[in-house]
C-alpha cells in the first residue's frame, strides 16, 4: 500500500506541504501581500488581478475562490491583506475559510496607515502563523487522500502518446485506491466531448459534461470566435493530427479509464472521491489556481514543449514525453517519459513510475518548479469585463 | 525493442510514426508489449498515422480506441493515414 507523508488538517483533509498563505483580497494589494510573504521563511503568497470593479457574478466567483484556496489542506494558516474599498467580501471570505478550523486574519492597507505599517504589522503575524504550523508533525497518509489535478500544456505530438495517458495510469490508480483526481481543460474536450462524456458515471454527468462544453464554446463565440471552425489548427495538421477528435482524445487520454463521478463549476471542492470534472479554462494561472482552490494537494502536468510553470503552495510534477525537452528543459522537468516514445518502457510501467514520483513529492520532494522559483502561474478564472 | 511507430490501443486501426518513415520499408509497430511488421505503401513522416490493416471507405478510424474519424477512400495497409483520405465525424447534433 504506498502511503505518503502529509498534514491533517483540523476538517480533516490532508496537505502534502505546510506553508502559511498570504493572499491579495484584490489587485491592489498585490505588492504588500508579496512583500510579506518574502519576509518570512515557510510563507507564500498568491496575488491575482480580480476583486474590484466587476460584475456580481464574477464577485461571488472570486470571493469563493479565496475562500477555496484559503481552505486548501497546504496551508496551514492564511493571512488576507486586503485594501479596504474593494468589492471582494472580506468578511465573508474570512468566515468561509475559517469553516476549516485553521487560523485565518486580515490586514488592511488603509486602516494600518499605509504600505510600510501594513507590512511590518502583517510580517508579524505571518511569523507568528509559521512558528505554529512548524510544530505540527508530519503523519503517513494512505494515497486515498491524494487529491490530483491533472493538466497538459505546450503541446506536441508525443504529448497524447506517451505523458497524458501515463498520468492517466497514475489517475487510474490513485481513483482505484480510493483517492481524487480532478480533470479540467474543458476547452481540450472540444470534438471529443461525446466520448468524455461516455465516461460518465451516470447520463445525467454525461449531459452535465456536455453543457459545460457547450458553454465553454458559447464564450468564445460571444467574442465573435468560432474555435471549432480553425481545429486542429494548420500547424496540428502538419504535425500528423488529422481531425479535432483525434486532438482532443490525446489531451483527455489525462483522464485513465475511471467513470467520471460529478461535474463541478471552477474552484468548486468535490464532495466525492474519484474522478472527476472541473469547469475551466486550458491557461496555466487559471487552471492551477482552479485546481488549488478546488482542493487539489499535488499536481501532474504533461508538456511537449517544456512548460516551466508551477503554483505557489501545490507541487506541480512535470513529465514530458520529448527526449530534447527532457534535455534542453532539465531544470523544469521532474520526469522523462520518453522510454514511451522509443520503446524502452510501457505507458503502464511508466504510469507506476508517475504515482510513485507523486508519492514522493507529497511527501516533500520538492519538484522543479518549487526549486527554480517558478511558482507564480496564478490567477483567478473570471468570465465577464472588468467595468 | 525497437520500435519506428506506436499504436495505444489492442484494435486501432492506425498507428502514429515515430520517425520518418519510408515508402517501401518494412517498419516495427509496437502495439501494447507486441510488436507487428508493417510494410509502407508511402512515406509516412514523424507524428503522422499508418494504417495497420486495410481499411474501407467508409470505416471507423480507431486510435486510442476510439473513433476520431471515418475513411473518405479506401486505405491500403500500409498507406498514410490523413485529411485526404480520413474525415471528421463531429457534429453538434449526435452528442447525446
Amino acid at each position: 500500500m504506498l502511503e505518503f507523508e502529509g498534514y491533517r488538517r483540523p476538517d480533516g483533509q490532508v496537505g502534502t506541504r505546510n506553508y502559511v498563505g498570504v493572499f491579495s483580497t484584490v489587485v491592489c494589494a498585490n505588492e504588500v501581500a508579496e512583500d510579506i510573504a518574502r519576509q518570512v521563511d515557510g510563507a507564500v503568497s498568491f496575488t491575482h488581478h480580480q476583486g474590484c470593479c466587476q460584475t456580481p457574478v464574477d464577485l461571488k466567483r472570486v470571493n469563493e475562490v479565496l475562500i477555496g484556496l484559503g481552505g486548501n489542506p497546504n496551508l496551514a494558516a492564511v493571512l488576507l491583506v486586503s485594501l479596504g474599498c474593494e468589492s471582494t467580501a472580506v468578511a465573508e471570505v474570512v468566515a468561509g475559510i475559517a469553516k476549516t478550523g485553521k487560523r485565518v486574519e486580515t490586514i488592511a492597507i488603509q486602516e494600518h496607515g499605509g504600505a510600510a505599517r501594513t507590512r511590518a504589522e502583517g510580517t508579524l503575524i505571518v511569523q507568528d502563523m509559521v512558528a505554529e504550523a512548524s510544530s505540527q508533525k508530519s503523519e503517513r497518509f494512505p494515497i486515498s487522500e491524494l487529491v490530483l489535478g491533472m493538466k497538459c500544456g505546450s503541446s506536441d505530438t508525443t504529448q497524447g502518446l506517451s505523458a497524458t495517458p501515463v498520468i492517466g495510469v497514475a489517475s487510474d490508480r490513485i481513483v482505484a485506491a480510493g483517492g481524487t483526481t480532478i480533470l479540467g481543460e474543458i476547452t481540450e474536450f472540444i470534438g471529443a466531448e461525446h466520448i468524455v462524456a461516455r465516461h460518465a458515471e451516470t447520463p445525467e454527468i454525461g449531459k452535465q459534461i456536455l453543457a459545460l462544453v457547450e458553454r465553454m464554446e458559447n464564450r468564445a463565440k460571444a467574442v465573435g470566435c468560432d474555435m471549432r471552425g480553425g481545429q486542429p489548427t494548420g500547424g496540428n495538421i502538419k504535425g500528423g493530427l488529422s481531425t479535432i477528435e483525434e486532438k482532443s482524445l490525446g489531451a483527455i487520454a489525462k483522464a485513465g479509464t475511471a467513470p467520471i463521478r460529478a461535474v463541478y463549476e471552477y474552484g468548486v471542492r468535490p464532495q466525492v472521491k474519484g474522478l472527476v470534472v472541473m469547469d475551466s479554462p486550458g491557461r496555466e494561472p487559471e487552471i492551477l489556481t482552479g485546481l488549488a482552490a478546488a482542493g487539489c494537494n499535488v499536481i501532474a502536468f504533461a508538456t511537449g514543449r517544456g512548460a516551466p510553470q508551477g503554483f505557489p503552495f501545490v507541487p506541480v510534477v512535470k513529465l514530458t514525453g520529448n527526449a530534447l525537452t527532457w534535455e534542453r528543459m532539465r531544470d523544469h522537468m521532474d520526469m522523462s517519459v520518453a522510454g514511451v516514445i522509443d520503446g524502452t518502457e510501457s505507458i503502464p510501467q511508466a504510469g507506476e513510475r508517475l504515482l510513485e514520483r507523486i508519492v514522493e513529492v507529497a511527501s516533500g520532494a520538492r519538484t522543479r518548479s518549487e526549486i527554480t522559483g517558478y511558482t507564480r502561474a496564478m490567477d483567478i478564472y473570471v468570465t465577464g469585463p472588468v467595468i | 525493442m525497437k520500435r519506428d511507430a506506436i499504436a495505444i490501443k489492442d484494435g486501432d486501426n492506425v498507428a502514429t510514426a515515430l520517425r520518418d518513415l519510408n515508402a517501401g520499408e518494412t517498419v516495427a509497430v509496437g502495439i501494447g508489449e507486441t510488436v507487428v511488421p508493417v510494410t509502407m505503401g508511402a512515406a509516412v513522416e514523424f507524428g503522422h498515422k499508418l494504417a495497420l490493416v486495410e481499411i474501407s471507405h467508409g470505416q471507423d478510424i480507431l486510435k486510442y480506441g476510439e473513433v476520431i474519424g471515418r475513411a473518405t477512400a479506401d486505405i491500403p495497409k500500409g498507406a498514410h493515414v490523413h485529411v485526404h483520405n480520413i474525415e471528421s465525424l463531429r457534429g453538434r447534433g449526435d452528442l447525446a
